[in-house]
């Protein structure tokens, strides 16, 4: 065992792009659950858009239409589920779970001609002079495009839902559906726009993990990160930054369990393996216990079903 | 001088149902309208033609001299008709000024539309804090919010779907102080509501609305309430007669009963001490929100008390669930017929079942006598007059009042020794409550203790002899129903929440 061989510095680094798919899915789904809309189908968007990403980019030979595919292939993936849940009224449990189950057999048939071949390599954008300081350089300014947009994105996420009318309205369709409608707002379009942003999100995710972070295609490679991105939202009582955290934690432990893996650390392999998992669960499972005020910014309409039948 | 809004010949059917036939009413500029009618009569749906969320089928709309055919209810907004919804359409976890904002076109920023509440509000007597969370206010508090909502655009036709039903008798005070300030600035009123004091009291002129159609328009100040009622009803009503009870023995009494309420936006119980006599009817007031469903959880057994503090002749009773409490004879009819008191997609024989298994022994070695049941389902049916196909139906497709009829039948045919009931006649037509209370009294008069919790105080002084109030988890001492006034009934309720009468 040697634990010197772990170096903070490239752990740190590290951590911020284990992270980058985690707080994209779970952005979008913290959108879509507040506008009232529970999908569970996070993960089978993420590999959709992980494949639909890497198929393109390979194709095309340029990441970055390969990360704007993966984008909509999550956001097509999504309508389905907006259209069965909001026309059709199916139940979103039920419909969540099965667009999961769609998406990864969706997503090995598509890949079937992809496995073994490397991507295209995403640039990184080194920013000048900033990414010479010392620790921090490295640290936070010498990742690639994605890194920074997803951070952007969490608060942008915050600034509208917090601070403009389109972000008060999809806050009070996901809190009283009844009222908003007879307000005169379009339930059923509001939250539509709210899903298929969620599965943009969530396809561009996937395509991080495809492109940027493993980098290539094999089946079943999101391994439950659209799962955590889910409990996340939860846990994370449905607040962008403290998503951030989740995520931040979550990844942070990822790379610390793969740095003790290699290093040789007499903790069986599993352990190891399962323990972002379970810690990211805790801790967030702590922090927003005993806490009223938690409970009060769920959406209230998370999951009913919306009909303007009065 | 012209008329505001006409309205001719509105049309307007549902798949079975003709909700508006034919209907026309005018209203003058400054005048206060009520449209009066049973439920089920057809003013919601005449109302939400008016603001643009139903279309109608025939018939025409003229606002203002102009034809009148508003898309959704933000053209009826930006024509100058606002609407204060009866179950408010209020979002309770965001704040005041957020509320206020989702009802307006253009909003001004949020910090100039605080400060336009607050002078809004006060200008009309209805003070408000803009940063409150709406889901920690009273209901009174809530009523504010939307009609604030509804002033800060000035509208030519405010529309109030039963306003006063959540209110204390001051706060009704305090509210046609500020309706009377609106009508003198020129705001014309359309009012529904049943209450035919008030509408007396309050209205220039009044439609009456039965089973969809306009069967009269009349002047309420020349009419007596009881003329009202009859048009309303189309027939002559039934007063509930009672015999005066003199037992002196304790049915239930609650000791001390202090319990923490079991959701967020509940009311904890503070220190609930009353007795109730066999054969007595007890009536238990206050505004919805005080503590009501938390007493109705506790008495039936749905929220377990410590021991103590709930006595079933001297027995302490606190700890019992439901099923314990109904073996020895007491009972409860929760509110929310659909999904409290019956789950709405059972027949109504699974829903007597449901209920009715140990009093009625319909339980066999763990096996369901399905023949008593619908036996038992079938007499609530024939005794209480439930007008239904038959036991088979589903609950959800009775009308309120029928399933109301059902639910109450369904506990008193189980011979209670004592009976809760909330809300027993909520939403209920009117000769279906002169039957429930009748049965009620029937019961009580057998020997039965009866406890009703009610918001409707005509219902509780007409039924009860003797009377307490919940305010904020505490319950009043109970005084003899008999001789008490509007204002002592008002001030037990916990009087104005901080109200003030509208600056004149």
């Amino acid at each position: 065992m040697d634990l010197t061989s772990i170096n903070p510095i490239l752990l740190v680094a590290s951590l911020m792009v284990a992270a980058t798919p985690i707080i994209l899915a779970a952005i979008g789904e913290l959108v879509v659950e507040k506008s009232g809309v529970l999908n569970l189908g996070v993960e089978g968007m993420m590999i959709t858009g992980a494949i639909c990403g890497f198929a393109i980019a390979v194709e095309s030979g340029s990441p970055m239409l390969g990360f704007v595919a993966a984008a909509a292939g999550g956001a097509v993936l999504s309508l389905l589920f907006g259209v069965l849940t909001q026309y059709f009224l199916s139940n979103q449990v039920a419909t969540g779970l099965g667009l999961t189950l769609f998406g990864l057999g969706l997503s090995s048939l598509m890949g079937q001609g992809y496995i073994g071949i490397r991507p295209p390599a995403t640039g990184k954008l080194e920013i000048p002079l900033l990414s010479d300081i010392p620790v921090l350089g490295p640290i936070l300014f010498n990742h690639d495009i994605v890194v920074y947009f997803a951070l952007a994105l969490v608060v942008a996420t915050w600034a509208v839902l917090k601070f403009t009318r389109a972000g008060l309205v999809l806050r009070a369709v996901g809190e009283n559906h009844d009222a908003a409608h007879a307000l005169g707002y379009k339930v059923v379009k509001v939250r539509l726009m709210a899903i298929t942003f969620g599965g943009a999100c969530a396809g561009l995710g996937g395509a991080y993990l495809s492109l940027v972070r493993v980098p290539q295609w094999t089946e079943g490679m999101t391994a439950g990160a659209g799962w955590i991105a889910l409990a996340i939202v939860v846990f994370g009582a449905w607040r962008p930054f403290r998503v951030l955290l989740g995520a931040y934690l979550f990844g942070g432990v990822t790379v610390l369990q793969l740095n003790l893996q290699a290093a040789g650390v007499a903790i069986p392999v599993e352990y190891l393996s399962m323990s972002p998992y379970l810690i990211t669960i805790a801790v967030l499972v702590i922090m927003s216990s005993g806490k009223a005020k938690a409970a009060l910014n769920a959406p209230a309409c998370l999951g009913k079903l919306f009909h303007a039948s009065s | 001088m012209t008329d505001l809004l006409t309205l001719t010949g509105l049309t307007k059917a549902y798949p079975g149902v003709v909700a508006n036939d034919d209907v026309s009413l005018s209203i003058k500029p400054g005048e206060v309208h009520a449209l009066l009618g049973e439920n089920g009569a057809g003013k919601s749906t005449l109302v939400k033609m008016i603001y643009g969320l139903v279309k109608p089928d025939a018939g025409q709309m003229q606002f203002r001299g102009q034809p009148f055919t508003p898309a959704e209810p933000r053209a009826a907004r930006a024509a100058g008709v606002a609407m204060v919804f009866q179950h408010f359409s209020l979002f309770e976890a965001l704040d005041v000024a957020e509320n206020i904002a989702l009802g307006m076109e253009n909003p001004p920023k949020m910090r100039d539309l605080a400060a336009k509440i607050t002078d809004v509000s006060n200008a009309y007597g209805l003070p408000l804090d803009p940063s409150r969370l709406v889901g920690d206010l009273s209901a009174g508090e809530r009523q504010r919010v939307e009609i604030i909502r509804c002033l800060l655009q000035n509208p030519k036709l405010l529309i109030m779907d039963e306003p006063t039903s959540v209110l204390t008798p001051q706060e009704v005070e305090i509210l046609f102080k500020t309706l009377e300030k609106l009508r003198s600035e020129g705001t014309s009123i359309l009012y529904i509501s049943h209450k035919l004091e008030e509408i007396r009291r309050l209205c220039d002129a009044a439609t009456i609305l039965r089973l969809g159609k306009n069967v009269a328009t009349c002047n309420p100040r020349q009419e007596t309430a009881r003329a009202m009622a009859e048009m309303m009803v189309g027939e002559v009503l039934h007063v509930p007669e009672r015999t005066p009870h003199r037992a002196t023995e304790v049915a239930l009494e609650l000791r001390g009963l202090s319990i923490n309420a079991p959701s967020a936006f509940g009311t904890s119980l503070k220190d609930v001490t009353v007795t109730l006599h066999r054969g007595e009817v007890l009536g238990i007031g206050g505004v919805a929100g005080n503590g009501q469903d938390e007493l109705t959880a506790v008495l039936s057994g749905e929220l377990p008390a410590a021991a103590g503090h709930v006595f079933f002749k001297d027995r302490d009773v606190g700890p019992l669930g439901p099923n314990a409490r109904r073996q020895i004879g007491l009972l409860a009819a929760p509110e929310e017929r659909l999904g409290h008191a019956a789950a709405p997609d059972m027949s109504l024989t699974e829903n007597a079942a449901l209920t009715g298994t140990i009093r009625k022994s319909l339980v066999n070695n763990g096996f369901l006598n399905w023949g008593l049941a619908q036996k038992f389902a079938t007499d609530v049916i024939k005794d209480f007059d439930v007008r239904t196909p038959g036991a088979h139906t589903a609950a959800r497709a009775l009308s309120g009042g029928n399933l109301q009829k059902f639910v109450i039948g369904r506990e008193i045919l189980q011979r209670p020794e004592v009976l809760v009931v909330n809300q027993p006649t909520w939403g209920v037509d009117a000769a279906a409550a002169a039957a429930i209370r009748q049965a009620l009294l029937d019961l009580a008069a057998e020997g039965a203790g009866i406890i009703v919790i009610s918001q409707d105080l005509d219902e509780l002084m007409e039924i009860s002899d003797r009377f307490a109030a919940l305010n904020e988890g505490r319950l009043t001492a109970p005084v003899p129903a008999v001789g008490l006034t509007v204002d002592q009934i008002g001030l037990m309720m916990g009087g104005a929440h901080d109200l003030e009468p509208a600056n004149a």
